[in-house]
């Protein structure tokens, strides 16, 4: 119960010399789903991937579940962004699911009838029961969202970091990952997203975090939200938001009262 | 005639010695090419092509220097090999240590190493007792060059490749498509790029004598290329490739087998060329003439469904005949696309000339037909308004009954609606006006 799913210190990133993420500190509530917010450019994505290793860090720790990440990757699951793959190549919606199972099943190993079905049940669960044979440049962009979560749906893992999940997509599929957050909320899974949208934090997410090449704020929405946080972290485009941080921060107690 | 009949029946050994080692190559050749297309490197095989060239040539001075020949294909291979691993070596730093683009890295690299290759060559022509026509056949391929120790090589390496191609195939599958899943899933994606990267180079040194060094990047992706011609599935498409490049080198070498005056390597490249070109225009999945076909068979399947819908409605549910003209004005076709419609229609005797009046109007075959249409239309139409934010991938018009693609339970409650609505026993006249 006390365990962190992911306690970030110290966390630095640099891209040749620009330093993009600057002592990046962030615990993550066990069980809750946090949305990590900022501007574009603000590291957001840079913060997911440095965390899983993908990008190198200059310095810092980062502890997943209280261990390095090489320790405990069967409880990580990742979500990349769905324009960072080539959604022409040869697979259908089933296979790329089936990939979510690949480190259970080991090398070399085939994969089997039964992970197959496990796939299938993880699509079904995202909506796409009838779409396993589609090849994945026949799916919209959306149901291609969906066949992404749920690749990591059926890793069946503890901690479900996503990278902008919410990213241009339908109706349907906001849906779809919505209720998805809720399920793994309620089974104690924590999730961490990169999300885009201000507006639609409170709604979706229990906690969050504000980022800015530095983490400004993080804890629950409510405290988190408020108009003082929003304009360290967007500066000067603070003015095309106020309306939304009006919105966004009435029903959760503080409340613009200066505006 | 008779020459070509013993090339063709492979009756010399030679030749099938050569012919057994083209092909593997070509096969192995296509299967490592479906990994490197996927993985979006085609060019890498030819900046490794290329910079096998001054490792062949400093084997020989090696080997001439110590007194030996230097034509011993084994030796030259190891030194391409040598070389090509050093180009990726070189790759390797150029991006590490500048700020230099994958292509422009690819392109410096490849200068480099041919350039010193085509150095060290005319270096060679030069050597006194050195005899270098061999090594022209390493540059252009000459597959006919081949000896049976030779084709033993190919075929080892080959074999070798294809089989930890089919064993760690899952695990290339999962680095092609998605680098940044493998790699947070714990999947070592630097050892196996370079794992990819020694196969291309081992494959590239055995069809130094097929194909050579320049056109070894020709093998490596025209399969695959070709290949995703014919298949979705990345597994069925890496067979194919393995066959179209096996195919294509075996052609080559028949063909030059008939042409002894044509460089052999570049025949190989042409072949393998022509079979791409074949899956392009007949491939099953988006080559050109299913293309065309499926364009031309929809936009007719549709003009005929809306002609005999068109007679229906304008014919009180297909009961009188209706004019062209008002058939016309119906709806906004091209005069020729609904000429040639209903021509077919009369033929299939869907439609008859009214004798009486001019007119056309359905036959009894027709007017089954049309009603059928009619109706599957109107459901569609009204599911498309009720249900599809729902489940919009199972809209399929083109399913012969509604049925067969939603739930029937979903066709009786629009059904219903249907009757609901009036017309009863046919369709609303305009679905959306409920709405």
């Amino acid at each position: 119960m006390s365990e962190i799913p992911l306690h970030i210190r110290d966390l630095n990133v640099a891209y040749g010399k620009k330093l993009v993420l600057w002592d990046a500190n962030l615990t993550v509530a066990s069980g809750r789903a946090t949305a990590i917010v900022g501007p574009n450019g603000a590291g957001k994505s840079t913060l997911l991937k440095a965390a899983l290793g993908l990008i190198p860090a200059a310095s810092g720790e980062v502890r997943f579940f209280g261990q390095p990440l090489g320790r405990v990757r069967r409880r990580v699951a990742y979500v990349p962004q769905r324009e960072s793959v080539d959604w022409d190549f040869p697979v259908n919606a089933r296979d790329v699911v089936t990939m979510g199972l690949y480190r259970r099943i080991g090398w070399i190993r085939p994969v089997r009838a039964k992970h197959r079905r496990l796939a299938e049940e993880a699509l079904a669960d995202v909506g796409l029961g009838d779409f396993a044979n589609r090849q994945i440049s026949q799916l919209s962009g959306g149901q291609q969202q969906r066949v992404f979560l749920a690749r990591a749906l059926v890793q069946r893992a503890d901690l479900y970091l996503m990278d902008e999940p919410f990213a241009s997509v339908d109706a349907a599929t906001e849906a779809a990952i919505l209720e998805t957050l809720d399920k793994l909320r309620a089974e104690g899974r924590s999730i961490v997203c990169v999300h885009h949208d201000l507006e639609t934090v409170a709604g979706a997410f229990d906690e969050a975090v504000l980022l800015n090449m530095r983490v400004v704020a993080q804890g629950p929405c409510a405290d988190v939200l408020s108009p003082e946080n929003l304009r360290k972290t967007y500066g000067a485009r603070l003015s095309l938001l106020s309306d939304a941080m009006h919105d966004l921060t009435r029903p959760h107690g503080p409340g613009p009262t200066g505006r | 005639m008779n020459d070509f009949l013993r090339v063709l029946l492979l009756q010399d050994h030679n030749t099938r010695v050569v012919m057994a080692g083209a092909c593997l190559f070509g096969a192995a050749s296509g299967l490592v090419g479906t990994f490197l297309l996927m993985r979006k490197r085609s060019l890498l095989g030819d900046t490794i092509g290329h910079s096998t060239l001054p490792g062949v040539a400093m084997a020989f001075l090696i080997a001439w220097a110590a007194g030996g020949e230097g034509r011993s294909f084994v030796l030259l291979a190891l030194g391409a090999a040598a070389s090509g691993f050093a180009g990726i070596a070189a790759l390797w730093a150029v991006r590490r240590f500048s700020r230099v683009k994958e292509d422009a890295a690819l392109a410096v690299v490849l200068g480099v190493f041919f350039g010193s290759g085509i150095a060290l060559f005319s270096a060679i022509q030069d050597l006194p007792g050195a005899n270098a026509a061999g090594l022209e056949r390493l540059i252009y391929g000459n597959p006919a060059s081949l000896t049976s120790g030779d084709s033993m090589l190919v075929a080892g390496v080959c074999l070798m490749i294809a089989m930890l191609g089919f064993v760690f195939f899952k695990e290339m599958k999962l680095v092609c498509f998605d680098e940044a899943f493998a790699a947070a899933g714990g999947w070592p994606v630097r050892i196996m790029d370079l794992a990819l990267l020694a196969a291309v180079v081992l494959i590239t040194v055995t069809g130094l004598q097929t194909v050579g060094a320049l056109l070894s990047v020709a093998l490596l992706v025209t399969p695959p290329a070709a290949a995703r011609f014919w298949s979705d599935r990345l597994e069925i498409m890496s067979l194919a490739a393995a066959l179209i490049g096996g195919l294509g080198a075996g052609l080559g070498v028949l063909w030059s087998a008939m042409a002894p005056g044509l460089p052999a390597g570049a025949l190989v490249v042409l072949a393998t060329s022509a079979l791409f070109a074949a899956s392009l225009l007949g491939g099953t999945r988006c080559g050109l003439f299913f293309q065309i076909q499926n364009r031309t068979g929809a936009a007719r399947r549709l003009d005929r469904e809306h002609v005999l819908r068109a007679l229906f409605e304008c014919g009180r549910d297909g009961t009188l005949a209706v004019d062209e003209k008002t058939l016309k004005s119906h709806r906004s076709w091209h005069t020729s696309s609904l000429r040639r419609a209903l021509h077919r229609l009369i033929g299939e005797n869907r439609i008859a000339t009214d004798p009486a009046n001019q007119g056309l109007r359905l036959t009894a075959t027709g007017l089954a037909e049309a009603r059928r249409i009619v109706r599957n239309h109107r459901l569609w139409e009204l599911y498309l308004i009720e249900h599809a934010a729902v489940a919009p991938g199972r809209v399929d018009r083109d399913a012969d009954l509604i049925e067969h693609a939603i739930d029937p339970a979903i066709v009786q409650q629009l059904e219903d609606t249907l009757d609901k609505i009036g017309n009863p026993g046919v369709v609303p006249a305009n679905p959306e006006a409920r709405v």
